[in-house]
Parts: C-alpha cells; structure tokens; sequence
C-alpha cells in the first residue's frame, strides 16, 4: 500500500480540541464506512511520525474524505492537525485500511454503535454511510463523552436521532441542566436500557480508548451478546489514535 | 504482560503496516493461536505499538501471534504464534486494501 498525497480543502472545528478536516485525495480508491487512514507528517530534517484517524465521511466518489482529530497534549502529530495545518497544505497519507471494523451497506441487521469519546468518528462514517445508501436497518448508538461541550457532530445528530438512528448519551464528568442520572460510566443497567435486546442479534460496533472497550465489550457480554457480534477497535490514550 | 503499563491497542492498529507485507485486508482474516488454539479475526489481536516494533498477542491467552521489526532497511516478520490464516475471499473486493 503507498502514500498518497492529500491536500487540505476544509477545515471545522467541532469542539473546542477537535478538528475535522476534509482531504481531497490523489487516486483515492474509495472506502467503506468505519475504515481508517494513517497519515504521515514528516519534519525537515527527516524525523516522521505516523498516526491512524478514522475516516468520518460516507463512501464518495469524489476523491474527498473526511477525519475527525481530537488534539492531545504532548501529542506529537494532532496539534499540528488541529492548529496549524491551513487549507492547501498537503499531507502524506495510506489508505483505506482495514476491512473487519466496517458497516456495508448492504447488511440489513439490526446495529448497535456504542462510543467512548472520539471513538465515536468511525461510527458516524457507519451512520452516514446508512443514511447516503436508504438502508432501513435499526441503528441504535449510544455515546460516552465527558461533558455535553464534547460531543461531536451535534446538530447532525440530533437531526438524525429518532428517524435514523436511536442516539443515547452518558456523561462520565458533567451532564447537562435536568440530566436524570448523574455523571458516570456505562454501566449494566445503561447497557440494559439503551441498547438492543441481546435476542435480536445486533452486530455492535464499539470503539474507544481500550479501557473503555475493554469495559463495555464485557457489558454487553454480560447481557447476552455473542462476542462474534462484537466488533472493536481500540486506541490508546498516548497512542494519538483517531 | 501487563496492560496497564503498556496499554494494547488491536489488530486494526496494525493493520496499516502490514499492509505493506499482505496482498489482503490482515484484520478480516482468521487465525490459530499456535498455544491456546483459539481461532479469532487478527482485528481482536491484542497489538502492542510501543515497542521496538510491532507485537501481537492471542486476546484468548497471552501468546505472542506476530512480531514485526523495521531494522534499518530490513523488514523482519515472525509469524511463529499462528498455526494458520483463512482468508475470506469476498472481502477482497471491496476491502479497499
């Protein structure tokens, strides 16, 4: 797989530490929702560091793409994505890589998309992807962030909650006015509550930093799901993953 | 191995550098765990990024599946921790590798 040349034609902030930026890329060969790219940023004098991001954005044949970059501090790789970077520069980039954490448009069952802070970028590509191909099948996400003020693409969501996909929050640090539950984790009774029964068989998506993963695939094995059903994809928290 | 001092990621993490090496999407594919003998897709592989290299793990028992080292020009791939790999094929189509 080669690098290809990607040149910056948009940028949008979506919070206050995370960007998106779309990409038109040279030969770019397509892709299918939840699939990733790794970009490359190389220094004058030769040093390269290489990070993965999801890629936020339905399949398009227009050679664009979008990722979602959260910045990290002391990150070597997403200051530089969420602050620097200005439309026109250009980026090395590989992709689209991976072929089992991905939603094809053709699969009919019912989903279940459950994610820990900006592991929630592949997820949206899954619910856009739906959305662009008029696929019907029940789509549930439920959404772990810190604080109402890190949700990601919010206005789309809340456009698309009910009639597309059934979005469910939980707010680990601070929730909204007239939250019902206070801040905390997924737990076994949100898991009961928002997701899908275990006897309709949903294929799950659950992406995040590993602890989280780690935690809510035991979860949702605990309530029934076949662990066949459950498809991950894990970052680090100094991996500067997504 | 402990995975607080050195948090995994999974097969997906990997994947880009494999891509190198495998004509095929590696996460999609099924391997053996040469010790436990557990059969799971590379994505559910444990992967350690920050070593000298690349290191996968069996999810199910520990075992190390794959190493993988960039040694100044030379690629070295150690496959030993797998007994075999099934490659899906209908994923080739669209699998974007």
């Amino acid at each position: 797989m080669t690098w290809r040349t990607a040149t910056v034609v948009g940028l949008h902030d979506e919070t206050r530490t995370a960007r998106t930026l779309t990409l038109a890329v040279r030969d770019w060969p397509g892709h299918v929702a939840g699939q990733h790219v790794d970009v490359r940023l190389t220094a004058p004098d030769g040093y390269s560091a290489v990070r993965s991001y999801s890629i936020a954005s339905p399949p398009s044949a227009d050679g664009r793409i979008e990722i979602t970059v959260e910045q990290l501090p002391n990150g070597e790789v997403s200051p530089y994505l969420t602050e620097e970077v200005v439309a026109g520069d250009e980026l090395e980039l590989r992709g689209p890589i991976g072929g089992w954490f991905v939603w094809r448009s053709d699969q009919r069952e019912p989903i279940q998309l459950l994610a820990g802070g900006s592991g929630i970028v592949p997820l949206m590509g899954m619910i856009r992807s739906r959305l662009l191909a008029n696929n019907a099948a029940p789509f549930r996400l439920l959404y772990s962030v810190r604080e109402p003020e890190a949700i990601f693409y919010r206005e789309e969501l809340e456009a698309l909650s009910a009639k597309h996909v059934t979005v469910n929050y939980a707010y680990t640090r601070a929730v909204p006015n007239d939250w019902p539950r206070p801040p905390g984790r997924v737990d076994r009774d949100l898991i009961a509550s928002v997701t899908w029964p275990a006897n309709l068989n949903a294929t799950c998506y659950l992406c995040g930093p590993t602890g989280f993963v780690e935690t809510v695939a035991d979860l949702l094995s605990m309530a029934g799901n076949r662990r066949e059903k459950i498809r991950t994809e894990r970052f680090g928290p100094t991996g500067e993953r997504k | 191995m402990s995975s607080e001092a050195y948090p995994h990621l999974d097969g997906n993490a990997a994947a880009g550098e494999l891509n190198r090496i495998f004509a095929f999407d590696i996460t999609a594919t099924e391997g053996q765990c040469s010790n436990c003998g557990a059969r799971r897709r590379f994505a559910e592989a444990h992967v350690y990024m920050k070593c000298p290299g690349i290191v996968a793990r069996c999810a199910g028992c520990g075992h190390v599946l794959l190493r993988l080292v960039n040694a100044g020009g030379r690629l070295l791939l150690d496959l030993r921790g797998m007994t075999y790999l099934v490659l899906d094929t209908s994923q080739f189509q669209d699998s974007g590798g």
